[in-house]
């Protein structure tokens, strides 16, 4: 039972609060001897695994370390293109973590304002008149609730499909942006929620969230 | 889940005398740095303004009100709902115009003006203009654009206080999606 993330989008799309809670980190790291059995590829500025699965590698991984230092993007730490520095057998052997590639924050940013996007699209959509923008989507492996208030700000939180409570969690997230957001006379509206407290009791109201959704059906 | 309330501000109750001399303060100090009443309207109209568009969220967070779908659904909740929620006072709707886009709030009482007299070099001053701000901010949050004044003031020799407001337009730009 898990809820993944929280997302606030702002009136106009734009992402103004993300917090990750616990994602699933699959990583694998292994030492590797010339010549490499995997077949790594460029994609999207970070280098995955394009063929070769094995021992839990799987194919859309990224190289997220060599030798235990974080790569940046498809560089190493010091510059030096890896493709290249794995074709050099005085590399080896070279220790490699491979693991879903996070989302950095440019990539939530558009993805927010994308689904705000969409979320527009599912009330055009509707054949029925006044119907809501998306409030769920489902995936095997998690399910998006979205609640957007009256003035047009969305709370977005992705949770375990098993997870339950959420529309609860979500009147709850609400009312800790009322309170910790905007009773902030320092904060101002529709910018990035920067705020302490805020912080403290969304984590709070999470795990709350999280002990009580143990009762929901599947656990 | 359980709504458990752990607001802490539900139960702690704040002197309403504390509020009465810190509105009163703020009154005067912007006198002060004013000089001048239609000045100080304004600026006590902006504040309003600001605290409005926050005060809404609260309120849509605390009390499960819906969308209104008219005027007149607005001034209901506005009288009953808001007006009891945040300052214990239920100001009776009145004085509904032929078109219904303008009604009147009349308050038997206002905590703000609780032992305060003006004197006679401040007659235009409309002391308790923040909440006129704080009813046109709320509003505009939820795409209704209002003209709110006072059309009576016990402050200026009246028998009661009244809150004249009136229906502008419906606010298309930046609506939500799926507006039901």
């Amino acid at each position: 039972m898990a809820i993944f993330s929280v997302y606030v989008v702002n009136k106009a799309g734009g992402l103004i609060y993300q917090y990750d809670n616990h994602v699933p980190r699959t990583e694998v790291e292994k030492t590797f001897s010339f010549p490499l059995d995997l077949v790594l590829k460029i994609h999207d500025e970070k280098l995955v695994v394009s063929f070769g699965q094995r021992d839990g590698i799987r194919v859309g991984h990224a190289v997220l370390s060599i030798n235990g230092v974080d790569v940046n993007g498809k560089y190493t730490a010091e510059g030096k293109e890896i493709l290249e520095y794995l074709k050099d057998p005085a590399n080896y052997p070279v220790s490699i973590k491979f693991g879903r590639a996070r989302l950095s924050s440019n990539e939530k940013l558009m993805l927010a304002s994308m689904f705000h996007s969409l979320f527009a699209i599912g009330s055009q959509l509707s054949p029925e008149v006044g119907s809501s923008g998306i409030e769920m989507l489902e995936t095997d492996a998690f399910k998006l609730h979205c609640f957007q208030t009256l003035t047009g700000i969305k709370f977005i939180v992705l949770a375990d499909p098993r997870q339950s409570g959420i529309d609860g969690l979500l009147r709850k997230i609400y009312e800790i942006y009322s309170d910790f957001a905007l009773k902030n006379p320092f904060y101002s509206l529709e910018m990035p929620i920067r705020c302490e407290l805020f912080d403290q009791n969304l984590k709070s109201a999470l795990e709350i969230a999280e002990k009580a959704g143990t009762f929901g059906p599947g656990s | 889940m359980s709504r458990q309330s752990n607001r802490t501000t539900d139960s702690k109750k704040m002197n309403s005398e504390l509020f009465t001399l810190t509105y009163g303060a703020l009154v005067t100090q912007l006198c002060k740095d004013y000089e001048n009443d239609e000045e100080v309207n304004k600026q006590l109209d902006k504040m309003g303004y600001n605290i409005g568009v926050r005060l809404i969220e609260d309120f849509l967070a605390r009390s499960s009100v819906g969308r209104c779908h008219d005027f007149r659904e607005t001034a209901d909740v506005i009288a009953k709902v808001a007006f009891k929620m945040y300052l214990g006072i239920t100001p009776s709707v009145t004085n509904w115009s032929p078109a219904g886009d303008e009604f009147s709030l009349i308050l038997e009482s206002n905590p703000l003006v609780d032992f305060v007299e003006l004197p006679d070099n401040h007659n235009s001053l409309i002391y308790s203009n923040l909440l006129c701000g704080v009813l046109r901010g709320a509003l505009e949050m939820v795409q209704m654009a209002v003209d709110v004044r006072f059309a009576q003031d016990t402050l200026r020799g009246d028998n009661v206080t009244e809150i004249r407001m009136k229906f502008i337009k419906r606010i298309e730009e930046n609506l939500p999606a799926g507006d039901e």
